[in-house]
């Protein structure tokens, strides 16, 4: 009996994978970005692919047209970057939260009951104090709105331990709700959309973009020096890792949950404004164009640093801009294939992920 | 004990990643022996034997069992080899009884029938001596219990080979002497046994044999007869180290902490503090030996602000007694007061008056050191916050059981984990990596730290390394009390008397010392008394100079009717 079953098993590894695979104990920086770099091209290639072949033209078209639309005008770099700016602005509202493990998953409706109290503040004061002070009072409801978005769940959270992914998800709905009933009751011709407001538009600052650029740029810099270099950025990392060891060494988890997402949720707010005051000048139910959640993907992809969301958000916005381009050229009905891309782009920077943290070794040849 | 080879590793490697855990090891166990698998943590002795059971699969080089080499997959082909391995972590169901642990994924082809597995079960305690009631459920056991079950298990399967990983970890005297008894009635019967430990003392009371490995290789095995605990250490360390603790006399102590009457209940309304009353003073280890969770942590960590108490009162006497006032504790206004209370006097002798004199004589007298307090500051610690306590003056260090959980931050380097006590000094809103950075650099340097550099973090070091940074950085708040729970676990011997001459270097220099601990030999020979806290009572406070080891074991585990042991 031992025979066969000696036998048995000399099969069965003869059977076994060429190959095991090994946990990285340190990767040079070079060969990330050449992983990462590996992964976007894959994507991209895989993506050129499926589109040419949907709209029956060549793959290279498909590159010609991506970088088309994202760079083939002054006009359109500055659209670009004005997208990066403010899914930059969303991100850097979400990182000190997400760096304390506090899932917000909320963005969307700080940014949108921000923008709504902007909006408000155009629609009933506008022509009735000077548009400097108009401004200014935008500016501060849509602070004090965003707070007030991500304090409810916060409060909750710091003394009751709720969820806070179910209920920051919740307030976007309510969010949502709130922006249809207000341009209900505003717009009497029951059309349901506000027409831009003239009053409370920010100055221009070369041209319409540059402003938001400059101040959402100048606050992740910021971001980087609070989060890295500041007592509170410490806090926010300790109660992040362990709120055993917070506890320990005497730091208050619910004052640090509390004071971490008013931050989060004014700059959330401030996205709102900027996106009232320089971008829509009016206020829909899509206008957070689902940042909160894309924003989520831009900081996980950056793990959380600042600086390196800049890149991901300007690539992040250079596709879903490029694409555009290349659906309206290759005569593409559907906004499904610019998912379809995106989605792909996606998959494998995430998967390439694996590719970091682990080795593929092929097994020697035994000598026998 | 016959000199019959069972089983033969030839030239065995085993590696993960960069890292090797077994390095071309040839070593054999022989039939009807207990063979001690003797080295220091992370030396691959765990990963060698996890091999033999089928959990690994070597890398390269031949197991052979009775002289015909074998390829063990899986623990069930270990099975067909009679090999057994009992876990250190044991695996079990927890709302199943002991039998039906026992005989769950058996398949012998017979029909399931516990009546008959309790049978058999019973057949083998009766004929190497266990106890154990079949129909009890796993939650309900003791450690030793479970360990038991774990036995009866493999020996259920038919295993004759028995591997157990670090077997005495959890127990206590009285069980390990059990489980010694049991493990040579197994001898006699012709099983084979090999035992996964690091206790010297152990090894040479139980096995026949010793193999001892170092860093993945496998240094000597030789016969226990013919050797002793001095030669195997060189043997496991590689070089001589002295294994004496050398146990100073207390000097002048004075009692620096006052637990009193302390009542606590968890969340699930179990009582794990039941009116816990000592005193720790200074220059003096006082140590705390008790089963695992009989109230150790939750004892440290209501003295250290983190855990709510039902009743109870702390104190700490802060040493003051003809020290100068400083402006660092007090305000302007408490100095005033307390003067007027008649709490200070001048360095001659006379009582402090500053009735009369302005804020800036004040100010300048204390500056200048001229007032000195008539006798130690008493202060409650009870319901205070750790940063209460911290603000207070309380210079209170706590090295807690779960290092990387609680004591540091995983993830963060060597610089922000000696941050986290001291980052909130100044009033600039950035912090200042500066000092915590030449701390980190001058711990890493004393106490001979392995690591890459100060920016590692500390999660990638080893069990001791981290260890080491947790007590060194709570060493450097130079503590008026110094707490430590299991401070040595899972350290080698190297690291584990370091932290032993550290924490003596602290009761020298006045330090209240307590030292929560497992090994009942280091607890006796480190420390001056003893409390024993059992079910969350203090069971007794003992002289650790003239009290034994049965004592303190028969005192761990007597429960109310006076038993001595929960198994009887």
């Amino acid at each position: 009996m031992d025979k066969t079953n000696e036998s048995k098993e000399t099969t069965k590894q003869r059977f076994s994978l060429p190959f095991h695979v090994i946990k990285r104990i340190n990767i040079p920086v070079w060969k990330k970005i050449l992983i990462y770099a590996v992964a976007i091209i894959t994507g991209l290639l895989l993506s050129s692919l499926i589109c040419a072949g949907f709209a029956g033209k060549s793959p290279v078209d498909f590159f010609v047209y991506l970088f088309k639309g994202a760079f083939g005008s002054s006009r359109r770099i500055w659209v670009l970057l004005l997208d990066m700016a403010l899914l930059l602005g969303t991100s850097i509202a979400l990182i000190p939260a997400f760096k304390m493990k506090f899932w917000n998953l909320g963005g969307n409706g700080q940014i949108l009951v921000g923008c709504l109290s902007a909006v408000a503040c155009m629609n009933f004061l506008g022509g009735k104090v000077s548009n400097g002070l108009l401004i200014f009072i935008m500016f501060l409801a849509s602070v004090a709105a965003g707070i007030i978005w991500a304090l409810i769940p916060a409060l909750f959270k710091a003394f009751f331990n709720t969820n806070e992914t179910l209920f920051t998800l919740m307030m976007n709905y309510i969010a949502i709700g709130l922006v249809r009933f207000c341009i209900a009751s505003w717009v009497k011709s029951g059309s349901g959309v506000l027409t831009p407001i003239g009053y409370g538009n920010l100055p221009k600052l070369y041209n319409d973009q540059l402003l938001t650029i400059l101040v959402f740029v100048i606050l992740t810099l910021f971001m980087f020096v609070y989060l890295k270099y500041s007592k509170h950025g410490y806090e926010i990392s300790v109660v992040g890792e362990s709120v055993n060891t917070a506890k320990y060494v005497g730091i208050n988890v619910s004052k640090v949950i509390i004071r971490t997402m008013i931050l989060s949720g004014a700059i959330a707010g401030l996205v709102g404004f900027f996106i009232a005051g320089a971008v829509d000048h009016t206020v829909s139910d899509a206008a957070a164009n689902n940042m909160g959640f894309t924003a989520i993907m831009t900081s996980w992809l950056a793990a959380f640093n600042p600086l390196v969301m800049m890149l991901t958000c300007f690539f992040i916005s250079f596709i879903s801009k490029g694409m555009l381009q290349v659906r309206t050229d290759f005569g593409l009905s559907s906004d499904s294939i610019a998912n379809i891309v995106v989605g792909l782009v996606y998959f494998c920077v995430i998967a390439c992920a694996f590719f970091v943290n682990y080795k593929i070794v092929f097994r020697k040849k035994e000598d026998k | 004990m016959t000199n019959e080879v069972l089983i033969e590793f030839q030239n065995i490697t085993k590696t993960f990643g960069s890292i090797t855990a077994n390095a071309g090891v040839n070593m054999d166990i022989r039939k009807g022996e207990i063979l001690s698998v003797l080295g220091e943590n992370g030396c691959g002795k765990t990963t060698l034997m996890n091999m033999l059971a089928g959990i690994y699969y070597p890398d390269g080089g031949k197991i052979l069992i009775g002289g015909k080499e074998v390829l063990i997959h899986s623990p069930k082909d270990a099975f067909r080899y009679k090999i057994g391995m009992i876990h250190q972590h044991f695996k079990l169901i927890d709302v199943f009884s002991a039998a039906e642990n026992v005989v769950l994924g058996v398949k012998d082809g017979s029909k399931y029938n516990l009546k008959n597995v309790k049978k058999r079960i019973g057949e083998m305690c009766d004929r190497y001596g266990f106890h154990i009631n079949p129909d009890k459920k796993i939650y309900e056991m003791s450690v030793s219990e479970k360990q038991t079950v774990e036995i009866i298990k493999v020996l259920y399967r038919g295993a004759d080979i028995l591997i157990l990983d670090e077997p005495t970890a959890v127990l206590t005297p009285q069980e390990i002497r059990k489980l010694f008894d049991v493990l040579r009635a197994m001898r006699a019967d012709g099983k084979s046994i090999i035992i996964i430990t690091h206790k010297l003392n152990e090894v040479m009371e139980i096995s026949d044999r010793v193999a001892v490995l170092r860093k993945g290789k496998h240094i000597a095995t030789v016969n226990t007869t013919e050797t002793n605990e001095q030669e195997l250490t060189e043997m496991m360390v590689g070089k001589k180290v002295t294994l004496n603790i050398d146990r100073s006399l207390v000097e002048n102590p004075q009692d620096r902490l006052l637990v009193m009457d302390l009542n606590c209940t968890d969340l699930e309304g179990v009582k794990v503090l039941d009116h816990v009353s000592f005193t720790a003073r200074s220059g003096e280890i006082l140590g705390i030996a008790g089963i695992a969770g009989s109230g150790q942590r939750e004892l440290l960590e209501a003295i250290a602000g983190l855990q709510k108490l039902d009743s109870g009162e702390i104190i700490f006497n802060r040493p003051k007694k003809n020290l100068p006032v400083s402006f660092y504790h007090k305000t302007l206004n408490e100095v005033k007061f307390l003067a007027k209370e008649g709490r200070f006097h001048y360095e001659d002798g006379t009582p402090v008056d500053l009735s009369g004199k302005s804020n800036s004589e004040i100010k300048k007298l204390v500056n200048d050191g001229k007032i000195l307090f008539n006798e130690d500051e008493v202060m409650s610690l009870r319901d205070k916050t750790p940063l209460q306590i911290r603000e207070l003056g309380v210079r209170l260090s706590f090295v807690p059981e779960d290092r990387l959980g609680m004591g540091l931050v995983g993830n963060m380097d060597l610089v922000d984990n000696m941050m986290l006590r001291s980052y909130r000094k100044g009033n600039s809103a950035l912090l200042n990596r500066k000092k915590p950075e030449s701390l980190a650099d001058t711990i890493v340097k004393d106490l001979e730290v392995v690591t890459p550099d100060l920016h590692t973090p500390v999660r990638k070091l080893s069990g001791g390394n981290v260890q080491k940074v947790l007590v060194g950085r709570e060493i450097s708040l130079a503590p008026k009390v110094l707490m430590a729970a299991y401070p040595v676990r899972g350290l080698d011997i190297n690291s584990s008397y370091l932290i032993y001459n550290l924490l003596n270097k602290q009761k020298k220099e006045g330090v209240a010392v307590i030292f929560v601990g497992e090994d009942l030999d280091v607890l006796l020979g480190l420390c001056d008394r003893i409390l024993v806290i059992n079910s969350g009572r203090v069971a007794g406070i003992l002289d650790a100079r003239t009290v034994t080891k049965e004592e303190v074991g028969f005192l761990m585990t007597k429960t109310d009717g006076g038993e001595g042991n929960a198994n009887g």
